[in-house]
């Protein structure tokens, strides 16, 4: 048997995989990862399918442990502390747990505010419309990771395996930098004005603590539109910058409803939307503007990055006992 | 009209096709036309579309679908003259109107200058088109609504509208799919779940079908609520009439 053992989850811990598509044009939610290229990252270092569900870890962090004995899985915690036992992990790693081993995911100072845990072939669970991501508000999906639970892999057959080596990723940064995100313009940026315009690029901006998965409520210079903030609802995509009436903007994630009425001035690309989704409130950041091509080239790099990763792959190796 | 339809980006990702900006069925009927259109023949790396009252979000793959590619065969569906949106399926609904569903029914009389029994016989006699889906799953945005059932919303929303609700505000009217805090005016109350998790299809009804309630006595409803909760498809498909 290859389980997980929850010893402690925090709030906002819940499984994911890529989303409930094909239901946005019957209101539903599609949920998935907060981060998608550290989702897809987990999956990909275990060798699942794209789609397999993944435990999304909350800002506080998780620990866990392996009772039935030796199990290999993935985690991608960028900003986080990883340890196993007095083993200090790299935040991209796949890895055995040994039975009897504690596996501690907790904040660290760089910061970051979803982690990834990924079991061979995927965490199993019953899905719901065709998928097994985890929407809260609505109740669909398999509901939250709490402490106290034991999660099964879908494929017992790929359990760790004699000398399978521990290994770390180490990506280089890509830019333009985590203090700048993209953004392409629209779909209602000309109910804005030069000035709100200028205010959404001068910054700064940070992440109010008052945000979750649905919303990332922002601090920073108000944007007024320039006849009010109430328009006849259309489409909500993910990164939305939307900008109810007091001027503070937010941007809609993962847990977005699909339709809205309020102003959107524009929507980070998909290539940054990692980037947003993982700063911690209060850190400083500004939007810059860029093309349709431009933010395409972003996501073809990203994905690239995606499929790309082995040779950044550097074996463990720690001292016994 | 000048200027639409028009695109507009949403992110990389995401394209809304905007027929207008305001509420009008005529606009409605346009954007489900498009999106009727793109189903009957889909687009690989076409993903999913929204439609509104007055546009149509689409969200696509931009590494398989260019943008350029995706405009251009919009715009030559949109050239083809849209396509009238008669392909709605039309279905009935039970629905009861006894007052211990119809909370608002008294301030939508009122406010109107109507009396109740023609707040119930106008809305009991429409025939309406799902528009959208919005705000939660399955909540069904319909257009038809009689101009003379038009009041604004309440001024504190309710915390909590039950499932099946009939509400009406702003000239637009929702079959309400599941318990949520709402500021519309409930006047009725349907057996039919157009949204039921457990079953395929999880949504009976699609936009841009059309639908007719069937008001029944408050005795009748009871029974019809226990069929529902047991899981029993209320909704029943009227044939031969399709389209207007």
């Amino acid at each position: 048997m290859t389980v997980l053992h929850i010893l402690q989850a925090g709030p906002a811990t819940t499984l994911q995989d890529r989303g409930r598509h094909g239901f946005l044009r019957f209101g539903v939610t599609p949920a998935g990862p907060m981060d998608w290229f550290s989702h897809q990252l987990a999956n990909r270092l275990l060798e699942n399918p794209p789609d397999a569900a993944v435990i999304e870890i909350g800002p506080t962090g998780l620990i866990c442990t392996a009772p039935a004995g030796p199990l290999r899985l993935a985690v991608v915690a960028p900003g986080f502390s990883v340890e196993r036992g007095k083993d200090r992990l790299p935040g991209r790693v796949a890895l055995t747990l040994q039975k009897g081993q504690r596996l501690i995911i907790r904040p660290g100072p760089a910061g970051g505010m979803w982690a990834y845990l990924a079991l061979p072939g995927g965490v199993d669970a019953p899905p719901v419309m065709g998928s097994r991501a985890t929407h809260l508000r609505s109740g669909l999906g398999p509901g939250p990771v709490q402490t106290g639970d034991t999660l099964q892999a879908v494929d017992p057959g790929r359990a760790a395996q004699e000398g399978q080596p521990d290994q770390g990723l180490i990506l280089p940064p890509l830019p333009p930098g985590p203090d700048a995100l993209r953004y392409v313009p629209g779909p209602q940026d000309d109910l804005f004005g030069p000035d709100s315009h200028a205010a959404l690029q001068a910054g700064p901006y940070a992440v109010s603590p008052r945000s979750d998965r649905m919303a990332y409520r922002l601090t920073g210079p108000p944007l007024p539109a320039l006849a009010g903030h109430d328009i006849v609802s259309d489409g909500i995509a993910m990164g939305a910058i939307q900008v109810p009436g007091d001027g503070q903007p937010f941007v809609l994630m993962a847990d977005r409803q699909p339709t809205g009425g309020y102003p959107k001035i524009g929507t980070v690309i998909r290539a940054d939307l990692p980037i947003l989704a993982q700063l911690r409130p209060g850190v400083p950041f500004r939007f810059i503007p860029v093309t349709i091509d431009a933010a395409v080239a972003a996501l073809q790099a990203t994905q690239d990055r995606l499929a790309h990763f082995a040779p950044h792959l550097r074996r463990l190796r720690f001292a016994a006992g | 009209m000048t200027g639409f339809p028009r695109f507009r980006d949403a992110g990389e990702a995401a394209l809304v096709v905007e027929f207008g900006t305001v509420i009008d069925d005529r606009l409605a009927e346009q954007v489900l036309a498009l999106d009727l259109a793109l189903l009957a023949a889909p687009l690989q790396g076409l993903l999913e579309s929204v439609p509104t009252y007055r546009s149509l979000m689409l969200h696509y793959d931009p590494l398989v679908l260019p943008r350029a590619s995706l405009i251009g065969h919009i715009g030559q569906l949109l050239s083809q003259g849209a396509p009238v949106a008669t392909t709605g399926r039309l279905w009935c609904l039970p629905a009861c109107y006894d007052p211990q569903f119809a909370d608002d029914i008294g301030h939508v009389a009122r406010t109107t200058g109507l009396a109740a029994d023609r707040v119930i016989a106008l809305h009991a006699g429409a025939t309406y088109r799902i528009v959208m889906y919005g705000f939660a799953p399955g909540w069904a945005y319909l257009s038809g609504l009689p101009p003379a059932l038009t009041l604004p919303r309440r001024a504190t929303p309710r915390e909590m509208i039950p499932a099946g609700a009939l509400i009406i505000a702003g000239g637009q009217a929702i079959v309400a799919a599941g318990p949520m805090p709402s500021g519309w005016h409930i006047i009725g109350r349907t057996a039919a779940r157009l949204f039921m998790p457990g079953q395929d299809p999880a949504f009976p009804l699609s936009p841009g079908d059309r639908l007719q309630f069937d008001p029944v006595d408050a005795g009748a409803f009871a029974a019809l609520q226990q069929r529902a909760a047991a899981g029993e498809v209320l909704m029943r498909r009227v044939p031969g009439r399709q389209g207007a």
